[in-house]
């Protein structure tokens, strides 16, 4: 028997749309339990003064340093490296077996679990070129991690680019790093900073690598060479070690909002920068 | 050096991989005139003009024999200048593509590459080139929106500014009217007769009654062949191959 179109047709809407609610009602729910449970803590005094008593007390300032300054790190080493690579992939090259071959090994690295490059950064950068537990270490492990994302969805955004605008810059009299500059990389630029920000929400909520290459040291970091402890790793250390729970989520509410904040600005300047064009 | 023809094009066979699609063509573009370029489509005409310009080069696969002599030097010569020459050999396409940018920008753009950075005289190409192609009334108070919000036949007339901004010495146009209503055609057919004094132009054309209309000579293609060119009239009237007959009388094609 076959079941008439309307009913199927209302069957799917009432399926898509309690699928949508589920997952909304899922997300607010961490969201708003976390904040529940961590904004009673959280005031300037606990965002800007230092742990006391292993976090036990006082705030949580050298981590918020921590957690801007090694996202921050990892995408200036990993944007210009990832997005270089894309427009030589997408502009500068034809469809080769090795293009091809290039890009399926980024995307197993991208699948790669982050503990395997906290490992290689530990063995590579900490103990081979002996750079110790630092900023530097930790940044260069993340932006290994965060490359692939890097290359895949910048070259999904070149290639998105109307071939016909290629076309014309090039007749009127452009040379392909013009066209590069000019209609490619301005058109890729939403896509781009769509593969930025995962880059930086996965940096930002990495544990396991950053432990492994960046330490865990609750003093201000002073230059590149020294250790550092992002909120991610406090809050798994607060929560791991019982040292405090209120704290632990404390740290998480402010991860969270930070979170928020930056890809909210991320999405601000990419407008302005548009709304800026035409 | 002033050579009789602006541009003499000389046993020249363009590939797509394996496939011919043009054989052996050889003709003068002559200085200062329209030349019409007509045939039924597949027939080499937009392959051919994309030639004039090295356009066909930016697609794998496809390669070029025999000689293109722009004022008697071969542009497809390995020394050859390509960005220079595509600043001298301007194109408007058959689907105006405006970048996405304000209208000012759109015109600014060739002139910007070419190295103008003073202001003045970039504002002064926005005018120049507008008022040409017979746009300049139309957008004059709204030169930094974007150009995307114009009606087709205003984003075509814009793309031929914008090639009129860069200063070519030849404008190569690709059907430029198949997507427009007769009054924009219009307007681009008044903007081409005007052009013709000061530049060498070259239309492709679906449209017999356009190229009968604004070429001063025209030329027939079919199946990658060039069938004959000469003065408009006489292609019309008394044409020397009995299939250029049949094709600007409407009995094939």
């Amino acid at each position: 028997m076959r079941v008439p179109p309307k009913y199927t047709q209302a069957a799917a809407v009432a399926v898509l749309g309690l699928a949508t609610l589920f997952t909304l009602a899922i997300l607010v729910f961490i969201i708003v339990f976390v904040l529940n449970k961590g904004l009673p803590v959280v005031s300037l005094a606990f965002l800007f003064s230092h742990p006391e008593d292993m976090g036990r007390a006082g705030g949580i300032l050298p981590t918020l340093i921590g957690t801007l300054a090694l996202p921050l790190l990892a995408i200036a080493i990993a944007l210009p490296l990832g997005a270089g690579t894309a427009v030589y992939l997408s502009e500068y090259t034809e469809e080769t077996r090795l293009t091809r071959a290039i890009r399926f090994g980024t995307d197993c690295l991208a699948g790669i679990p982050s503990i395997i490059f906290g490992l290689f950064g530990f063995i590579f950068f900490v103990t081979l070129l002996q750079m110790g537990w630092c900023l530097l270490s930790g940044g260069l492990t993340l932006a290994l991690m965060v490359l692939p994302t890097i290359i895949r969805t910048s070259e999904e955004a070149i290639r998105a680019v109307p071939r016909s605008y290629r076309e014309v810059s090039f007749s009127l009299g452009a040379t392909r790093w013009q066209t590069v500059c000019r209609v490619v990389l301005p058109n890729a630029l939403p896509g781009i900073v769509t593969g930025v920000m995962l880059s930086i929400g996965r940096s930002i909520g990495e544990t396991a690598a950053v432990i492994f290459t960046a330490g865990s040291s609750l003093r201000l970091p002073q230059s590149l060479f020294d250790s550092v402890r992002t909120m991610s790793v406090h809050f798994y250390i607060l929560a791991r070690e019982g040292i405090s729970n209120e704290n632990a989520y404390g740290t998480a509410a402010v991860l969270i909002i930070a979170v928020l904040l930056v890809n909210s600005l991320s999405y601000w300047l990419m407008h302005r920068f548009l709304a800026g064009r035409a | 050096m002033e050579t009789p023809a602006k541009i003499a094009v000389r046993r020249l066979s363009v590939f797509a991989g394996p496939v011919q699609c043009l054989r052996q063509v050889t003709l003068d573009v002559p200085r200062h005139r329209i030349l019409g370029v007509i045939g039924p489509s597949g027939s080499g005409k937009t392959t051919f003009l994309r030639a004039l310009n090295r356009l066909n080069e930016l697609t794998p696969g496809w390669h070029v024999e025999g000689e293109v002599l722009l004022d008697g030097q071969d542009i497809y010569h390995p020394a050859y200048d390509v960005t220079a020459l595509r600043r001298r050999v301007g194109i408007v396409f058959a689907l105006p593509v405006p970048l996405p940018l304000s209208i000012a920008d759109n015109i600014t753009y060739g002139p910007r590459l070419a190295g103008v950075r003073q202001r003045a005289a970039l504002e002064a190409r926005v005018e120049e080139s507008l008022r040409a192609a017979f746009l300049w009334d139309e957008v004059k108070d709204r030169l930094r929106t974007s150009a995307l919000r114009l009606s087709g036949g205003q984003q075509q007339r814009l793309c031929l500014a914008r090639v009129l901004a860069m200063e070519p010495e030849v404008i190569l146009l690709d059907e430029p009217c198949s997507g427009l209503d007769p009054i924009s055609t219009a307007k681009i057919e008044e903007a081409l007769t005007a052009l013709k004094s000061r530049y060498t132009i070259v239309l492709v054309t679906n449209n017999t009654k356009q190229a009968a209309r604004v070429a001063d000579e025209t030329a027939f293609f079919l199946m990658g062949e060039l069938i004959e060119i000469g003065p408009t009239r006489r292609i019309f009237t008394v044409p020397a191959d009995p299939r250029t007959g049949d094709y600007v009388t409407g009995r094939f094609g």
